[in-house]
């Protein structure tokens, strides 16, 4: 309680006749990585958009450091970053102007804003494109740069919605790298996500949120050892190897063949799959390919709920469209 | 957290709104020198408005009283120019708010009135510079100030502040609508009646009964006549009252939409 950087408890929205909040509860402690993860419409950016005093809740409690979202909003606005689920960068400035923009509109020291600007610009792979229209940024860019402006005045609670969304694999390791970093020099940052993979990789705690409700509130690693299991799937040239490499593995592994694949589950996929590969390499049956699966968002929805993620997701998209037509989000 | 602290510029309030609304000011006149389509679009229309009628239609208009028909049609080209320039206001809103730009400035700890401020505040800038021009086009097609200096300079003021008027109105509008090309339909059936259906372009004299009453007094006219008062002297097309008239137009204007558009800001 002492050391919470975010306080949520009993939040609650609800837009006309549908419910997006219904009385969350959650606590971040700081200097850690909490996840929000839940399927679209879930109200992962309904919480966002209160915590960041965007949006004005209808009942319950939401503080960022101490500071209570409805009583003193600027004290929040204060010590929050925010990057919402678009680029929201002006594309007629350049990518260094818009940061100068943020610098000046939250309330920078003049002398401080370039240098940031420069950083940022050089950490996020910008340099190049600084000094040309935000328009001429490929998708990939726009998103880089709009995280650059949330962090622009070094905020210590840093909200991101669904940061990797759109971004290639190449920038989205590096953006989780840079969030590693920033929490270790101090940053309380939450995040949302859809991707369990992605709670995982980051997030100390994730809270589980459907209908607006949180369903499960844990550590990553006990959400997915709770459902189960890493599934590898090792591909054989011929029937043969094959049985031969499911005979083998069937003491102390969970395994079965199908055709010229074998496929095992586990729930500790790293250190039994360096296990299992070097068994076979050593019974000279290294297979041809393999592929693994990690537990997903929809595992995870199974596993709480008995019902599919997915399902989920479109009948909240077509009550979504029927309530926010205005502007298609929440 | 010291650790990531940063020095932060401690302000009074007015201070600090004037500082935020100056910083989207320069944004937004970035955004109009990045794409002059916007500026060249607001100005192309009047210019053709000049020559049609000027060299098309001017001759068959008559004016009563002593004042050449150019001298007449200026003072309205120019409150057209800046009536149909508010609807740019519209368009930048509705556009940041699309973006959520809107949505990032309202979690930054600036000033609530800023992003309004410095959007009409760089519309006006921009007016300055169209009004400039169009009198400039003016001067080409023989438009002569017949009274002074002080003349010339109240009139360009009191279209300043008619277009700045104006803009309020298509900042509600652009907040509320929360869509450009939306902003743009909605805004030519609402404009068109105040443009056209008014003594801008000819006298009241030839339009039917029901139609003067209207085309005489409403504020876009009205601003029409004060202009020409100011630049042309005291003639029957514009008296020093309709100067008082259009100074409370735009007191009216202001008074109503400007909390308008700030309430709906807040709400979006």
């Amino acid at each position: 309680m002492v050391d919470a950087a975010i306080h949520v408890e009993g939040l609650s929205k609800r837009f006309g006749d549908v419910v997006a909040l219904d009385g969350i509860d959650f606590e971040v402690p700081s200097r850690t990585v909490f996840g929000l993860l839940g399927p679209n419409g879930a109200g992962k950016t309904t919480a966002i958009r209160i915590l960041s005093t965007v949006l004005a809740p209808d009942g319950g409690v939401a503080e960022v450091l101490g500071h209570d979202v409805s009583r003193s909003p600027d004290a929040v606005r204060r010590v929050i970053g925010l990057a919402g689920q678009f680029a929201a960068i002006d594309p007629n400035l350049t990518g260094r102007e818009n940061l100068r923009l943020i610098g000046m509109l939250t309330q920078m020291v003049p002398s401080a804003i370039h240098p940031r600007a420069d950083e940022l610009l050089g950490r996020f792979d910008l340099v190049d494109a600084a000094d040309r229209p935000a328009r001429t940024y490929s998708g990939g860019m726009r998103r880089r740069l709009d995280i650059a402006a949330a962090l622009m005045p070094r905020p210590p609670v840093l909200f991101l919605d669904e940061p990797t969304t759109g971004l290639d694999l190449f920038s989205r390791n590096e953006l989780w790298n840079m969030i590693r970093e920033l929490v270790h020099d101090g940053t309380t940052v939450l995040l949302t996500t859809q991707y369990l993979e992605e709670a995982d990789k980051l997030a100390g705690r994730v809270a589980v949120i459907d209908h607006g409700r949180v369903i499960a509130n844990d550590a990553p690693s006990v959400l997915k050892a709770q459902l189960g299991s890493t599934v590898a799937e090792l591909g054989f040239e011929e029937e043969d190897p094959a049985e031969r490499a499911r005979s083998l593995l069937a003491e102390g592994h969970n395994v079965e063949r199908e055709g010229f694949t074998v496929r095992l589950s586990t729930n500790d996929g790293p250190r039994v799959l360096i296990e299992v590969l070097r068994t076979l390499d050593v019974a000279q049956l290294a297979p041809s390919t393999l592929t693994v699966h990690e537990p997903s968002l929809d595992d995870v929805f199974l596993a709480l709920t008995g019902r599919h993620a997915e399902v989920e997701t479109q009948e909240e998209e077509l009550v979504g469209a029927g309530r926010s037509g205005r502007r298609g989000r929440r | 957290m010291s650790a990531i602290a940063v020095e932060k510029l401690e302000l009074a309030a007015p201070v600090r709104a004037i500082r935020d609304a100056m910083a989207v000011t320069w944004r937004n006149l970035i955004g109009y020198r990045r794409v002059p389509q916007l500026l060249v679009f607001s100005t192309i229309q009047p210019v053709i408005f000049v020559v049609l009628f000027r060299y098309v239609f001017g001759g068959a208009i008559k004016v009563p009283g002593s004042i050449e028909y150019v001298d007449y049609l200026m003072p309205g080209v120019f409150v057209q120019t800046v009536v149909f320039g508010a609807i740019a206001t519209a368009i930048g809103l509705a556009t940041d708010l699309k973006t959520g730009l809107l949505e990032r400035f309202r979690s930054l700890p600036m000033a609530r009135s800023a992003v309004l401020a410095g959007r009409t505040t760089a519309d006006l800038a921009r007016n300055v510079f169209v009004v400039l021009l169009m009198l400039a086009v003016g001067f080409l097609v023989g438009f002569r100030i017949h009274t002074d200096v002080l003349g010339a300079v109240g009139g360009i003021l009191l279209l300043l502040g008619f277009g700045y008027a104006m803009c309020w109105i298509f900042a509600a509008v652009g907040l509320a609508v929360g869509d450009p090309e939306t902003a743009q339909a909605a805004a030519f059936p609402v404009l068109a009646p105040l443009v056209f259906a008014s003594t801008l372009f000819v006298p009241a004299e030839s339009m039917p009964g029901w139609l003067q009453a209207w085309a005489n007094h409403q504020p876009v006219s009205v601003t029409a006549k004060g202009v020409r008062y100011l630049m042309l002297g005291d003639t029957p097309q514009g008296h020093a009252s309709d100067v008082w008239t259009a100074l409370l137009w735009i007191a009216g204007i202001l008074v109503v939409f400007a909390p308008l558009a700030v309430r709906r800001y807040r709400r979006v």
